[in-house]
């Protein structure tokens, strides 16, 4: 019988070095978390606000690029502040990976891999068919509403900032549509949110389709094909073309914009395969196994 | 998708009607703007003295983070700097109102002469009082009290022209409800034909009555008159 995802790298590497990364993330999640309720719990305010807009020390401006589009085409022009806050952090999650966002801030994460977990624990069987690119029509969905609305309508669901305006503000009814995208998790298809539906998410992607920060398979001969890296990556289908392109000319850097740079293939190898590197590793073309990439992630 | 769509389309034009004892903070556009401009951010609220804005929570009539406060739970207390506007990043409170006397919340409106006690013959007008423009948004109106023929009623009246909407009448009025509240300005205001002239200010610019020798029409009195 085959152990526990991850199990082998724990024996080889020991517990701790097999979840660095992931204690590295849940230690960033709720730091960011911290920051936010540092003012309205202790009265220290550091941070201002919540991740739609903030204000830190009250000079840095951090803004949604997400909402603050769907703000502009609702035909709003913001003022500078937003401007600038939604330019940082564009440049920010552009250098780091878009859905780095996703993995090691968003606060509705720590609520999917809690149901992900729940869900390999009961063995829940089956999982609905939703395609993985269900999220670019939803973001289209949510942009076409702004312009016909004239108003931000995916803000009045947007189970993101709920969450994290919930926590911070106080969330009145809106503990229902979280208890539904961890039921919907747990029951109807795994990583169903986060890796097939968000379009806060789908945004980070397009936001980081070209990012220098990446994870490299850059040992991938050593592979000794456990296949733990699939099975513990939420967007799984990243993976295959730097791990396994070698023979196809394909470089060993994951391109896909849906890697959420969360680092747990790293953790859970055994061999240590994988590690954190820059998209230029894939030496003298930068660009190299884009396109099959691209193709591999799309074929879902 | 367009299922999707649809409903969330439906429920965007729900929350675009605001529960009329909401009131947006000072500056606020109006309220279709305000939806598409606000980024539900909360910097207002951080930034009120007196703790007074709240974000909407699912659940509540109002658009789901987006700020207001009810006037009876506590009024906007005009600071002069009007910190909230300065803090807003996105322009959904517009940063072009400088002058607090000029923000435009809603509009006083005196709703029940029926429980006013200044309507009743008392000298209340605890509203006058609290009135921020006391004298100018709400002045007290001398009436002969048809009750006893001798005693004066004096009734508060709000001036639109001057009342921003504050809401501290409303916070003050001592009855179990109150007797005044703000309203949203497209409910209170009432508005004039386009040709409308009003004839004592026409007679003014004429210099002369309008119309020569007296009209004489018939005499239409209210039944309890009679």
């Amino acid at each position: 019988m085959k152990q526990g995802i991850g199990s082998e790298a724990i024996r080889v590497k020991g517990w701790f070095a097999a979840h660095q990364w992931l204690l590295a993330r849940r230690a960033t999640q709720f730091a960011v978390l911290a920051l936010f309720l540092a003012g309205p719990w202790l009265g220290y305010w550091i941070v201002k606000g919540n991740l739609n807009y903030s204000l830190t020390l009250g000079v840095l401006p951090l803004a949604d690029p997400y909402v603050l589009a769907q703000s502009l085409v609702a035909g709003h022009t913001p003022e500078r502040n937003a401007l600038v806050g939604a330019a940082v952090i564009l440049i920010a999650y552009f250098l780091v990976g878009g859905r780095t966002y996703c993995a090691w801030v968003c606060p509705v994460n720590v609520v999917t891999d809690a149901a992900h977990w729940l869900r390999a624990r009961l063995g829940v069987p089956g999982s609905a068919r939703i395609s993985r690119s269900t999220r670019y029509w939803i973001l289209a969905m949510t942009l076409a509403l702004a312009l016909i609305t004239g108003s931000i309508s995916w803000e009045l669901v947007n189970p993101v900032s709920m969450l994290h305006r919930g926590i911070i503000f106080g969330i009145g009814a809106g503990w229902i549509i979280i208890v539904a995208v961890f039921l919907l998790d747990l029951f109807v298809a795994g990583r169903a949110w986060c890796g097939r539906l968000c379009p806060v998410g789908a945004f980070y992607s397009a936001v980081g389709r070209f990012s220098p920060l990446r994870i490299v398979a850059v040992r991938r001969e050593q592979c000794n094909d456990c296949a733990d890296c699939y099975a513990v990556c939420p967007e799984p289908l990243v993976v295959k073309p730097a791990l396994k392109g070698a023979a196809d000319g394909i470089g060993p850097v994951i391109l896909s914009p849906h890697c959420t740079n969360c680092g747990r293939c790293i953790d859970v190898c055994s061999r240590d395969v994988f590690a954190f590197g820059a998209r230029f590793s894939n030496r003298g073309n930068p660009l190299a196994g884009a396109a099959e990439q691209a193709a591999a992630v799309n074929v879902s | 998708m367009t299922l999707v769509g649809t409903g969330l389309a439906l429920h965007t034009g729900q929350a675009k009607a605001l529960p009329p004892e909401v009131i947006r903070p000072p500056g606020a556009r109006a309220e279709p703007e305000f939806l598409g401009a606000c980024l539900r951010c909360g910097m207002c609220v951080r930034d009120c003295p007196y703790h007074i804005l709240d974000l909407a929570k699912l659940g509540q009539n109002t658009a789901v983070g987006t700020p207001y406060f009810v006037a009876r739970g506590g009024p906007c207390e005009m600071c002069v700097d009007i910190p909230c506007v300065k803090a807003c990043p996105s322009g959904a409170l517009d940063p072009t109102l400088t002058d607090i006397n000029r923000a435009r919340m809603g509009l006083a409106v005196l709703a029940d002469h029926e429980t006013c006690l200044n309507f009743l013959g008392l000298r209340c007008e605890v509203c006058y009082r609290a009135c921020p423009l006391r004298d100018k948004a709400i002045t007290l109106e001398q009436q002969q009290n048809p009750r006893s023929s001798l005693h004066a009623m004096f009734i508060p009246t709000v001036h639109s022209d001057q009342c921003t909407g504050c809401g501290k009448c409303e916070h003050a009025c001592v009855l179990e409800t109150t007797a005044i509240r703000v309203l949203p300005r497209r409910l209170a205001k009432g508005e004039l034909g386009g040709h409308y002239r009003l004839g004592w200010e026409e007679q003014k610019k004429a210099g002369k009555p309008l119309i020569e020798g007296v009209m004489d029409l018939p005499d239409r009195m209210p039944e309890t008159t009679k």
